[in-house]
C-alpha cells in the first residue's frame, strides 16, 4: 500500500472537525473549547492525536475517545491513534474564551480565573449566578453532577447552579 | 540506578490499591448517605480513587509487561496479593468514621502524591501531577467535615471521638518503611514514609483541635497491609468486587 499517495487532510481542518465534537456531559462545549486535545499531528499516514483526561476517574473520557474515533473516520481518515498524555495536567485555565461564554449560557458559572493551581473552594470566591448575574452566591457542596462541577447557589434569585471548579 | 521495575511496579501496586479500596468502601455509601450532597460527593471521591487505581495499576502491568490491565489486578488477585494500607480496608460504620477514615488518608495521601511529583520515574511523577489536584479537593472537603462534625452537636461530637479512636491505631503504618520504600527512597523514586509524618501531623493536630477532638496517646501501629497481611474485612470486599468477574470469567459489558 503506498502511503505517499494517501492525501492528509490539514491539521487545521481536522482540528475543525474536533471542534464540533461535544463534550459528552456539557454538550454545549466542544473538546477544542475544553482544552482537553493536547496535539494533532502526522506521523506517516497514521494521524496522532493527543487527548489528557479532565479527571483521573472521569466516565466521559471512554466516550470522549470514541466520539474522536468515531468522528475521524467518518472524515475518512483511516489511521488514527489517540494517545493519552497525563502531564501536564489538565487545567480549568485550558478551557477557551469562547467556552466559558458558552458555559455561562447554558446555566454554568466558569472557572474562577487565577484560582486554577489550588483547591481553594473553602475560600470565599466571587462565582457569579449565571442566571441572573449576581455576585451574591453561596457554596452548597464543591462535589456536583459531574465531577469537574460544583454545587451552588443564589440568595439573590434563589436559583441553584453549577459551577465549573477550578483545577 | 540500581532499582528493579520489580520495586515500581509493587510500589505502584500499593499506591493503587490504597485508591482501589478505599474508592469501593466510599462508593458503599452510594445512594445511603445522611445527605444528598454528602452522597454525591463521596460517589465523585470514590470515583477520583478508582480512576488513581487505574492510572497507579495500569502503571504496574505496563512495568511488568505480561499483557494484564488494571482490571486484571483488580478482579482477579486474592487478599494476600492486595498491598493497601489496613486504614483503608476498615468498614465504614456510621457517617463520621467514613469522614474520619477519609481525613485521616487525605492527610497521608496529598503529602504523598505532592512529593511524588519531583519523583525521578516520570511515569509516577505524571500520575502524581495529575492525582494531587483531585486530593487537593478531597483533603479539604474531609478536613471542613472533620471540624464540622466534631465541634458539632453532643452526639457527633462523640461519634467523631469514637472513630477517630478505632481509626487510630491504623494511621501508624503509613509512614512505616520497609526494604522496599528505603530502595525506591535511595533512587529518589518516593520519598521515605516517615518523611510524611510531620506534614501530617500538623494538619491532622490543628484540624482535630479545632473540632475539639482528642487523639489517643497510644503509638501502636497495626500493620501488615503493604505486605498483603489484612485483615478479615478485605475478603468481604473482595467477595463482593470481584464476583462477577469469578462467576463469569472474563465478562464485558
Amino acid at each position: 500500500m503506498s502511503v505517499a499517495t494517501i492525501t492528509r487532510p490539514r491539521l487545521s481542518q481536522i482540528r475543525s472537525w474536533l471542534a464540533k465534537i461535544p463534550d459528552p456531559e456539557i454538550p454545549v462545549i466542544s473538546l477544542i473549547d475544553l482544552g482537553i486535545i493536547r496535539d494533532v499531528a502526522w506521523r506517516g499516514d497514521t494521524l496522532e492525536v493527543t487527548v489528557t483526561p479532565t479527571y483521573s476517574g472521569c466516565p466521559a473520557t471512554g466516550v470522549i475517545n470514541l466520539e474522536i474515533e468515531r468522528t475521524l473516520i467518518e472524515h475518512g481518515i483511516e489511521k488514527l491513534e489517540l494517545k493519552r498524555q497525563l502531564s501536564p495536567a489538565w487545567t480549568t485555565a485550558w478551557i477557551s474564551a469562547e467556552g466559558r461564554e458558552k458555559l455561562t449560557a447554558y446555566g454554568i458559572a466558569p472557572p474562577q480565573e487565577g484560582t486554577a493551581a489550588c483547591a481553594g473552594a473553602l475560600k470565599p470566591l466571587n462565582v457569579s449566578c449565571p442566571q441572573c448575574g449576581s455576585v451574591k452566591t453561596e457554596r452548597i457542596s464543591q462535589f456536583g453532577s459531574t465531577p469537574c462541577k460544583a454545587h451552588y447557589r443564589c440568595t439573590e434569585c434563589l436559583e441553584p447552579f453549577d459551577y465549573f471548579k477550578s483545577i | 540506578m540500581g532499582v528493579t521495575s520489580a520495586a515500581i511496579a509493587e510500589f505502584a501496586t500499593r499506591m493503587g490499591d490504597n485508591c482501589l479500596i478505599l474508592g469501593h468502601r466510599d462508593s458503599e455509601w452510594c445512594g445511603h448517605s445522611p445527605a444528598l450532597e454528602e452522597d454525591i460527593a463521596l460517589a465523585n471521591t470514590a470515583l477520583d480513587h478508582v480512576g488513581q487505581a487505574q492510572l497507579w495499576l495500569g502503571l504496574a502491568c505496563e512495568i511488568e509487561g505480561r499483557g494484564k490491565t488494571a482490571d486484571t489486578l483488580a478482579f482477579l488477585r486474592d487478599a494476600s496479593g492486595y498491598r493497601n494500607l489496613l486504614l483503608v480496608e476498615q468498614p465504614n460504620g456510621d457517617f463520621g468514621r467514613t469522614i474520619m477514615r477519609q481525613f485521616l488518608f487525605d492527610a497521608w495521601h496529598l503529602p504523598m502524591l505532592k512529593a511524588l511529583i519531583n519523583s525521578s520515574d516520570k511515569r509516577i511523577a505524571e500520575i502524581a501531577e495529575k492525582a494531587s489536584k483531585e486530593v487537593a479537593y478531597h483533603l479539604e472537603r474531609s478536613t471542613d467535615l472533620v471540624v464540622r462534625l466534631g465541634d458539632g452537636t453532643r452526639e457527633s461530637q462523640a461519634r467523631m471521638q469514637t472513630a477517630l479512636d478505632f481509626l487510630w491505631p491504623y494511621t501508624g503504618e503509613m509512614f512505616l518503611g520497609d526494604a522496599l520504600d528505603d530502595e525506591l527512597e535511595a533512587a529518589g523514586i518516593a520519598p521515605a514514609p516517615a518523611s510524611l509524618r510531620p506534614a501530617w501531623d500538623q494538619h491532622v493536630g490543628r484540624t482535630l483541635a479545632e473540632a475539639t477532638l482528642k487523639a489517643p496517646d497510644k503509638s501502636y501501629a497495626q500493620k501488615g497491609g503493604k505486605r498483603g497481611v489484612h485483615s478479615e474485612h478485605l475478603g468481604f470486599i473482595l467477595a463482593e468486587m470481584q464476583f462477577l468477574q469469578r462467576a463469569y470469567p472474563g465478562a464485558k459489558w
